[in-house]
């Protein structure tokens, strides 16, 4: 089991109820606009709080409310591509990348999954610009590269074609494929958008 | 400048900077406490450390020689363990002159850091960083350039600070009499205009001199990371 999620929230007038569980690698959440996906995904991440129920991904319980277990951000490993990127602007790309590795002490042994990584994502020639000078294709794929050496146990991937035009949409979508097929990590997958979410899982959870 | 004019120049100097930078890191908490953190008594706390910039100084002072004076709770206990006395000292210029710039410290502080956005924080968090670690290489680095210029207003501040510390530290020649206690004195004797226009003139070119470090500071670390805080 890959994910095993029941949650309910409170957010304003919105009242979530969410339940679902997935075998596959890649389960895409999809609905309209402000319905929730996105809360979801935080709550999976540990940065929003459910009212009750459980979160458990693998044979881990991040969260649950009648054990009261609530698993801290930081230690969920939670590999999570945010629909903006959110790249840290004072810092290099290469800085970005390597920020959850320099957390860990010998940052040397890592060098290797840097290159791997950068060379898989296409940029390794980003490495010394500065966020604020990527377009928004390579912000997403430095974001993705980010996420994937932080040595994630699971990847949150919350519209991450979002901000892309079309062409720079087929190139993610395929790099996503990849991940999918060959890192065997499980992934939530949101989005607003049916063909896309059809190319990539026919596991599909709807949130309406 | 004479001698004598150095002399009150360097200890107007001594006193700010002591001042801000023993203030600063507990401007730093307040301001982080007061920009991140929901808690019960937020309205009053704020309310509290902006006291000093509505209550006349001489008020502030008063207190601070309550508090701090010999026979006071917090100055008797200082002299008692480390043999330690603010009142009439130099150093006691530079508590009065640290209190009456937190409010302003607090104040520049916190809007930068509410200007970093908490998004990145969270990323941050994702990625494995703890709470500490988020603030020292996220919310620190991005919110510099509004901390510095927070650091240098209050050092303004401090320069001008008159009414707490003449109350609390009274005006003693080469001890607690900084530029504006020295132009005050000046202004009692009779033919100390010259002095006066002499040590205002000081005043003003030091004032001058650290709000435009602030402005430079700001624009240039603004400029390079592409982060505009203020």
């Amino acid at each position: 089991m890959s994910f095993d999620i029941s949650v309910r929230k409170k957010l304003g007038a919105l009242d979530l109820d969410i339940r679902f569980q997935s075998d596959a690698g890649l389960t895409a959440i999809a609905g309209p606009s402000g319905c929730g996906k996105t809360s979801l995904l935080n709550m999976v991440a540990g940065l929003l709080r459910p009212d009750e129920g459980h979160i458990v991904v693998g044979d881990e319980i991040l969260f649950d409310s009648a054990r009261h277990i609530a698993v801290a951000v930081e230690r969920r490993s939670a590999g999570y591509v945010f629909q903006d990127g959110r790249l840290f602007p004072h810092m290099r790309v290469r800085d970005n990348l390597l920020y959850a590795v320099q957390l860990e002490a010998g940052d040397r042994h890592e060098q290797g999954a840097l290159s791997d990584i950068s060379s898989f994502l296409g940029i390794d020639h980003l490495f010394d610009r500065w966020p604020a000078t990527l377009s928004g294709g390579e912000v997403q794929r430095v974001a993705i590269g980010r996420a994937l050496l932080s040595q994630p146990r699971f990847l949150l991937m919350d519209e991450p074609l979002g901000a892309l035009d079309t062409m720079r949409r087929d190139e993610i979508m395929a790099m996503i494929e990849r991940i999918r097929d060959e890192m065997g990590l499980p992934i939530l997958y949101v989005s607003h958008d049916p063909s896309e979410i059809g190319r990539l899982s026919d596991n599909i959870i709807s949130i309406s | 400048m004479t001698d004598a004019e150095i002399a009150i120049l360097l200890l107007s100097l001594k006193v700010s900077a002591v001042a801000i930078l023993a203030a600063a890191p507990i401007a730093f908490a307040v301001a982080w406490l007061l920009a991140r953190v929901q808690f019960t008594g937020k309205l009053l706390l704020d309310a509290f450390i902006h006291l000093p910039l509505v209550v006349p100084p001489v008020v502030t002072g008063w207190m601070l020689l309550i508090l701090f004076g010999p026979q006071g709770p917090i100055g008797g206990m200082l002299e008692r363990l480390f043999g330690v006395t603010l009142m009439f000292r130099w150093s006691g210029a530079a508590l009065a002159a640290a209190v009456m710039a937190f409010p302003l410290m607090v104040r520049a502080m916190r809007l930068s850091i509410e200007a970093v956005d908490v998004r990145l924080e969270n990323a941050a968090r994702t990625l494995g960083a703890s709470r500490w670690r988020v603030l020292a290489s996220v919310t620190l680095p991005l919110c510099l350039p509004g901390m510095a210029a927070g650091l240098i207003l209050g050092f303004a501040r401090s320069l001008g600070e008159f009414g707490a510390t003449i109350s609390f530290v009274s005006n003693i020649a080469g001890e607690t009499r900084t530029l504006p206690l020295a132009i005050y004195s000046q202004l009692q004797v009779p033919e100390g205009e010259a002095q006066v226009t002499r040590l205002a003139l000081i005043s003003i070119a030091l004032s001058l001199c650290a709000l435009l470090a602030s402005e430079i500071l700001v624009r240039r670390s603004g400029a390079k990371r592409g982060v505009h805080v203020l």
